[in-house]
């Protein structure tokens, strides 16, 4: 074999390819770049210029007072407390439906049942429903029609609550699914019943994911405003809810009202009020991730 | 030592009732998200077959005035499709190939590091409720942007392109994550193949991982469509509550969500025609974004199955 | 047929048993065999996965069940604690007698079933719980609600445990090594005081001290309980068991099925000695499998 014949006629290795091709890669990669930093730089403007904007009024008197038609004195507590109220129940609701069915489904229900494939195909797509249809069905069927319930914080909790279920037992079943079937497997051995294996083994070990998709599906649901506009949420309420009856506003939408007013200066108490949501949802998904990473080891 | 019999104990049978108590309870509980999709359907068709038994089909699709509200009250419903349409553009231009593009950095490109770093940002984005992206449009986006560089016409307070841009980073994480997600369910036998082969980076992500995580990344972009035509909060504050009919992104609109947040606010009394038309014009989103869904579960299904 | 040699393993510590078991006394001719399966099979859907199955199975001894990868063994002995009962789809064929009651007749609970069989898998699957909780586990799911403190002794020391985690019982069981851990699947499945252990290739996952530890622990339980072992260690069953069976893989022509068969059940010491199936001296010999 001749060596000096083939290695004259390929290129040496030290050759570059073509530079034509190299720089489309590397407009490639920038292009690439530019994405990621258009989603940085859209956050990062967001919340500076929020910060700016409603840094005047931050201040314990916006927590304090109550919502004015005069900017000086307008403030969040009924809003607050009406978030409170409502995200409260609807945690309290969702979660034993939610794992519940998460239960039914990954336990019990037999899996290849076309049945159990069309709720599970339902699940799904309420996952993927507009939240303003829960909107539409709430003023239909609980604030009027044949609950009439009206425009309470019963309604708001219970339409906010269909509205998270599907995240809760979707995120239930992914905690129940991880844990694994040797656990089972071995509770049963021992002469366990399903149940008493579903409750002593499987739950306790799903216990970090189910609490994780909890504290997301509640921060979903305080954050919420299109389904609580056609729920009578945008009125003005000067007053913290007493019961279920009561009516209520919550935080994003006294954003919008203040938003949407005409003077300039509750555009400030706006920026001020997205200061404090967003503060406490930081705080919620920052729990839940902690929650998450903490305990995903012990598996 | 047990005893020999296999009868069952009496600590078994109570074990045993409420296993049966148990299981009776979760298959209700299990039936509720059915009831849901029921009410929810239910609740839509019984008022916009009332509708329409008013206003004519025909009126309600080629009109092109929307003034239901107003007397004497016009139904046609083209201009709320078209300020839907425009919005849903608007965003999706912008993130669909922000999202594929931060989802190929992710996935092929990005050092350990830069991910701890951009994979947070695009949830913290992810997490930041419709309202307050709301707000960052109308008194940001609109004023400081749209208002200074959009070369047609006059922008006032409200314009669909403001909108439209918001909506698109409200839901270019969903995109960018759900397309990761199926870049990298693409085995790296694929891509250490084209490496070895003596192609570019560049070159594996359109020729190799594009191609193979096709079906993902298409139900990533249906999904992003279902989202984008169902946002109602920044469309409510950005683009405004004008149904105007027109292809122009810098003028304010209203689209079908909007429409339904704002007609909803107004309190119809029930029964009423403005009531109605809440209806009707929810049951034309349910069904568009519900088929839109389908479509994305049919897609990633089909991709799964492709894998596994 | 009773060579029983130990040899000193020169690195100090270990005993390694090497010969065949001591076997126990010749079963009483007249007395009730733990388990009599008749022409036993597993049908998952439309596939036999094991084909009539006809054997004793004597108390107080070692039965070991050996034969290639995939011949059903795993399959056949999870019929006896019906575990197969929780696959979708799997048939239990033929019948089962467990001290002459038929373990699927229409009136018997899996659940009890369960609790008198107890079962060891071939990894060990501590519960992510301390030492204590998953020893108590089974006993409060059967209800033993009295003395749990010296059940939880008693299955430890049994299971030669006791000594090793007796400081610290609140310890979780994940950090314990692997011979530690499976040692305490068998003190769980020791607590609920079960007539029959199944163990299922308990030793394949651990090291070779952690496996002579199983093996000695073995033969000390053989004098309570019956054990029925499937193993691939050939050697293992040899030394440890008193009974072996030997399966094997039959392949159906026409379908491709594979089914697992009973080839031969015999004292250990004469199948590997003077087995009377080619099949069975081929596979001891390492000519397959």
């Amino acid at each position: 074999m001749n060596l000096e014949a083939t290695s004259s006629a390929a290129p040496p290795l030290g050759h570059k390819i073509a530079s034509s091709r190299l720089w489309r890669d590397r407009i490639f990669r920038s292009i690439l770049l530019l994405s990621i930093a258009v989603a940085l730089l859209t956050l990062f403007t967001l919340l500076i210029d929020t910060f700016l904007e409603g840094r005047p009024r931050l201040n314990g008197a916006l927590l304090e007072n109550m919502p004015s038609a005069r900017p000086a004195r307008a403030g969040l507590q009924s809003a607050i407390f009406g978030s409170l109220w409502l995200v409260g129940i609807t945690s309290l609701v969702s979660l034993p439906l939610g794992v519940g069915t998460a239960i039914f489904l990954e336990e019990y229900a037999p899996k290849n049942s076309r049945y159990i494939r069309l709720i599970e195909l339902n699940i799904q797509n309420l996952a993927g429903v507009p939240s303003v249809v829960f909107g539409i069905l709430g003023l239909a069927f609980i604030a009027r029609g044949p609950l009439s319930w009206g425009f309470t914080v019963r309604t708001g909790a219970m339409v906010l609550t269909i509205l998270v279920l599907p995240l809760v037992i979707i995120a239930s079943r992914e905690a129940i699914r991880a844990v694994p079937p040797s656990i089972r497997d071995g509770s049963l051995a021992l002469g366990a019943t399903q149940w008493q294996t579903i409750w002593r083994q499987v739950l306790p070990a799903a216990v970090p994911g189910i609490a994780t998709g909890s504290i997301l599906s509640a921060s979903r649901a305080l954050g919420e405003s299109a389904p609580l506009l056609l729920l009578g949420a945008l009125s003005f309420v000067t007053f913290n809810p007493t019961s279920l009856d009561s009516s209520y506003t919550v935080l994003p939408l006294l954003i919008f009202k203040y938003a949407s007013d005409a003077k300039a200066e509750f555009h400030v108490v706006a920026a001020a009020a997205i200061i404090v949501l967003l503060v406490v949802l930081l705080a919620m998904n920052a729990t839940a991730i902690l929650v998450r990473n903490r305990f995903q080891k012990r598996l | 030592m047990a005893s020999q019999s296999l009868a069952p104990s009496g600590q078994l049978l109570r074990q045993r009732r409420i296993e049966l108590i148990v299981r009776s309870s979760l298959s209700l509980i299990g039936l509720v998200s059915v009831v849901v999709t029921i009410a929810i359907v239910a609740s839509l068709l019984l008022p916009t077959l009332e509708f329409f038994s008013e206003i004519s089909i025909a009126e309600f699709f080629t009109s092109k005035v929307w003034a239901p509200l107003f007397n004497p009250p016009k139904f046609g419903v083209l201009p709320l499709i078209t300020g839907t349409f425009l919005v849903m553009s608007v965003a999706l231009i912008l993130a669909v190939p922000c999202g594929l593009g931060a989802a190929f950095y992710l996935s092929e490109y990005a050092s350990p590091r830069l991910r701890k770093v951009v994979k947070p940002v695009l949830e913290v984005l992810a997490g930041i409720p419709t309202v307050v992206l709301g707000f960052f449009a109308l008194n940001f986006v609109n004023p400081q942007i749209v208002q200074k560089f959009w070369p047609v016409g006059d922008v006032g307070t409200f314009s669909a392109l403001s909108a439209g841009l918001v909506v698109g980073v409200a839901i270019l994480p969903l995109m960018a994550s759900l397309a990761e997600d199926a870049m990298s369910a693409v085995p790296n036998s694929l891509r250490d193949g084209a490496l070895a082969l003596g192609a570019t980076r560049r070159e594996v992500c359109t020729g190799v991982i594009f191609p193979a995580a096709l079906s993902g990344i298409v139900a990533a972009v249906v999904l992003a469509f279902s989202r984008a035509i169902g946002e109602t909060t920044i469309a409510l504050m950005a683009a405004g509550s004008n149904p105007r009919f027109t292809l122009n992104p810098g003028s304010g609109v209203q689209t079908m969500a909007s429409f339904i947040g704002f007609a909803g606010i107004g309190d119809q009394p029930t029964g009423s025609t403005g009531y109605k038309t809440i209806f009707a014009v929810g049951s034309l989103l349910f069904i568009i974004t519900f088929l839109l869904n389908i479509v994305s579960i049919r897609v990633v299904r089909r991709f799964r199955e492709a894998y596994e | 047929m009773t060579e029983s040699m130990t040899t000193q393993d020169p690195r100090g510590g270990v005993e390694i048993r090497t010969g065949f078991a001591q076997p126990s006394p010749p079963p009483d001719p007249d007395a009730e065999p733990v388990f009599r399966a008749r022409n036993l099979g597993v049908k998952y859907g439309n596939k036999p996965a094991v084909h009539k199955v006809t054997a004793d199975f004597s108390r107080n001894q070692i039965t070991a069940l050996i034969g290639p990868s995939g011949c059903g063994k795993s399959t056949l002995i999870r019929c006896f604690n019906r575990m197969n009962d929780l696959i979708p789809g799997a048939t239990i064929l033929g019948e089962v007698l467990y001290h002459g009651e038929n373990l699927y007749g229409p009136d018997v609970d899996a659940v009890e079933v369960r609790r008198r069989v107890g079962m060891v898998f071939q990894k060990p699957n501590p519960f992510p719980k301390s030492i204590y909780d998953n020893i108590a586990f089974g006993l409060k799911v059967n209800g033993i609600k009295d003395n749990v403190d010296h059940r939880v002794e008693t299955a430890l020391k049994g299971a030669v445990l006791w000594d090793e985690v007796k400081t610290d019982l609140k310890k979780s069981a994940l950090a314990l090594s692997g011979g530690q851990q499976q040692r305490l699947c068998i003190a769980r499945a020791l607590a609920v005081e079960p007539d029959v252990i199944l163990m299922d290739e308990p030793a394949s996952a651990l090291d070779p001290v952690a496996t002579a530890g199983i093996e000695e622990l073995m033969q000390s339980l053989k004098e309570e309980y019956t054990i029925l072992i499937v193993t691939h260690n050939m050697q293992q069953a040899a030394r440890c068991s008193d009974m072996t069976a030997f399966l094997t893989v039959e392949v159906n022509e026409q379908t491709g099925d594979r089914t697992g068969i009973l080839v031969e059940y015999a004292p250990t010491a004469t199948i590997f000695t003077v087995p009377k199936d080619p099949r069975t001296e081929a596979y001891i010999t390492g000519r397959f499998g």
